[in-house]
């Protein structure tokens, strides 16, 4: 009793934060039954009827439901593969630059990127891409390339997003890796220049293993968004000739939920809801897996 | 160090210096000719023909852009929203992460456990909009600021903070002089707190500004637009009127002044960010570390 005596502050502080956790990230996680029931407005979320996997099924059995899944794989784990080594490799690269100012002058100007809004980037890539005025075609034309109308093109859509993404962010996400090696003990290296140790069999011996721990915390982490498709960029991106390899589940749950005629929250909803515990079997099963080969794992 | 150096290293060191360089290329052209592009003239732009520094100067480009109707409106919306936004996030985040800090806190393992679950799974787009619904927040400003607040990544940051650079001493002499714990939070842990605040106010501050979802899907009035979701009309789905292309009499003309406004617009639009950006950056860097520092 004398503890909550002393200590009751603590929880006064900590009630407004717990609320607002509570109705905002707990209530949806309730409110998501709907894809359960067949959700009326008039007999609200807990007074809809049961309708088991009904939604489900239906998404299932539905004909696009292979496209769009194929989608949402592959534009996530070519995201993962690609932006999981890139910051990796820029970090190694400046840590070994020894010319102080060329390493800040890379630094600061590839952070810049970072702080872009999706909107402007997407307009970005928009303008530089035009078949006609774009930056990038105009230079295909010095070289005597026809211009190629690349944000109509399904085949190119997967790579434009990946690799603008890793444009605006790769030298965000070396930061950390920055960090981590700036912690190196130098004598370290200097032990190994006098074994004869050249510059890559320093970096492969004492740099990689440095941040390696980071990264696969990381990578973990980023196996739990995996499906979370930077679904705000993919939806800009969109238009109707790249449908056929743009449409990933994200953007189907806002055409289906809000955007149609037909509002059908509970569809919606399910299939949401499908692409969460994909994510949450995902995360479980690589953290699992690291933690048995002896990695680093979240818990 | 030099002359130890073998002949290897120095190639090693050529080849990492000019990857570095054309990364750096890379990078900076795309922006540099955006803010170029924005400075020429219509024609210029259209007809490829800038292609490293202005060419024509003319401000064409940033006089359509004030004719266009929503932008003064959207541009104060916009700051409204950051400025509210920041305030409220920066204030939950601090209230979440001080007792999270608290060895003494009993029940922190649980309500730590509570809150990082929500980063790994969500109810999802639908029943989120449904609850901002229900809370009659559509459409209103409330809508902007609220559903987004708190971000549980930061408040783990915070968190390693509070743990890391406030002694544990500092409390215990606190309380002897009569602290309690919502004066030690006020006066002793805000006060120490300048670099982490700081960070973020930026991370959250830029959320803020370069937001546009929330918009598209809880606001229907244009006068609460946001900069964002107007950026949007005009960037990506080409939607200029009549009035902001002025007198401009020819097809070509106008079709070069549309092109001409987007730069314009996309410079305007990051102007605030690109400004504070040379100054905040070794905080952002700060802040990352102290993020993996993980407690």
């Amino acid at each position: 009793m004398s503890y909550m005596r002393r200590s009751w502050r603590l929880y006064v502080i900590f009630a407004l934060p717990l609320l607002y956790i509570l109705l905002f990230k707990y209530g949806p996680m309730v409110g998501a039954q709907i894809a359960f029931k067949d959700y009326s407005v008039v007999k609200g979320i807990w007074g809809s009827d049961w309708v088991g996997l009904k939604h489900f099924i239906r998404f299932f059995n539905f004909h696009d439901f292979w496209t769009i899944m194929n989608n949402t794989l592959i534009i996530s784990v070519y995201s993962l593969v690609v932006s999981t080594p890139l910051p990796l490799l820029l970090a190694l690269s400046l840590n070994a630059v020894r010319q102080r100012w060329f390493k800040n002058t890379v630094q600061m100007v590839s952070y810049a990127p970072h702080f872009i809004s999706t909107v402007v980037i997407v307009g970005l890539l928009l303008q530089f891409m035009d078949p006609r005025a774009g930056m990038i075609n105009q230079f295909l034309g010095l070289v005597g390339i026809d211009p190629i109308h690349f944000m109509g093109e399904q085949r190119y859509f997967t790579s434009i997003y990946v690799w603008s993404g890793i444009w605006q962010h790769v030298g965000f996400s070396c930061i950390i890796y920055i960090a981590a090696l700036s912690t190196v003990d130098p004598s370290l290296h200097e032990a190994a220049v006098i074994d004869g140790a050249g510059r890559l069999k320093r970096i492969w011996h004492i740099d990689l293993p440095a941040v390696l721990p980071i990264a696969t915390i990381l990578l973990i982490l980023n196996t739990g968004q995996l499906l979370d498709t930077g679904f705000e960029k993919i939806y800009l991106m969109q238009n109707p000739l790249n449908l056929s390899t743009s449409e990933v589940i994200d953007t189907y749950v806002y055409k289906i939920g809000l955007l149609s005629q037909a509002m059908s929250f509970s569809y919606a909803t399910a299939i949401g809801l499908f692409k969460s515990i994909i994510s949450l079997m995902l995360l479980w099963t690589v953290n699992r897996t690291a933690s048995k080969i002896g990695q680093e794992s979240l818990w | 160090m030099d002359q130890l150096s073998s002949r290897g290293d120095r190639v090693f060191d050529m080849f990492n210096l000019l990857i570095l360089g054309l990364f750096l290329i890379t990078v900076l052209y795309p922006l540099i000719y955006v803010v170029s592009a924005s400075f020429s003239s219509p024609a210029a732009v259209i007809g490829g023909r800038v292609w490293l520094w202005p060419v024509d100067i003319s401000f064409e480009g940033y006089a359509a852009v004030f004719r266009h109707r929503l932008i003064w409106t959207s541009f104060m919306n916009t700051i409204t929203y950051t400025l509210l936004g920041t305030v409220i996030s920066l204030v939950i985040t601090v209230l979440a992460a001080y007792p999270l800090s608290r060895k003494d806190f009993k029940g922190r393992k649980g309500f730590t456990l509570l809150f990082v679950f929500t980063m790994m799974f969500n109810g999802g787009l639908i029943p989120m909009y449904l609850l901002v619904r229900g809370l009659g927040m559509l459409d209103t400003l409330w809508a902007m600021v609220i559903p987004s607040a708190l971000s549980v990544w930061n408040v783990m940051i915070m968190v390693t903070y509070f743990r890391t650079s406030i002694p544990e001493e500092l409390l215990e002499s606190a309380q002897i002089d009569g602290c309690n714990d919502f004066t030690y939070l006020l006066r002793i842990v805000l006060p120490l707190s300048g670099p982490i605040i700081a960070v973020m106010t930026l991370f959250y501050g830029v959320d803020q500004w370069n937001q546009y979802f929330n918009a598209l899907i809880f606001l229907k009035s244009e006068v609460r637009f946001p900069l964002q979701l107007v950026l949007r009309d005009i960037l990506i789905q080409n939607q200029v009127s009549q009035e902001t292309l002025g007198d401009v009499s020819t097809a070509a003309a106008r079709q070069g002044l549309r092109e001409l406004l987007k730069y314009s617009l996309i410079v305007i639009s990051s102007v605030p960010l690109l400004a504070v950006y040379p100054f905040v950056q070794k905080f952002f860097v700060k802040g990352i570390m102290i993020g993996s520092i993980k407690g």
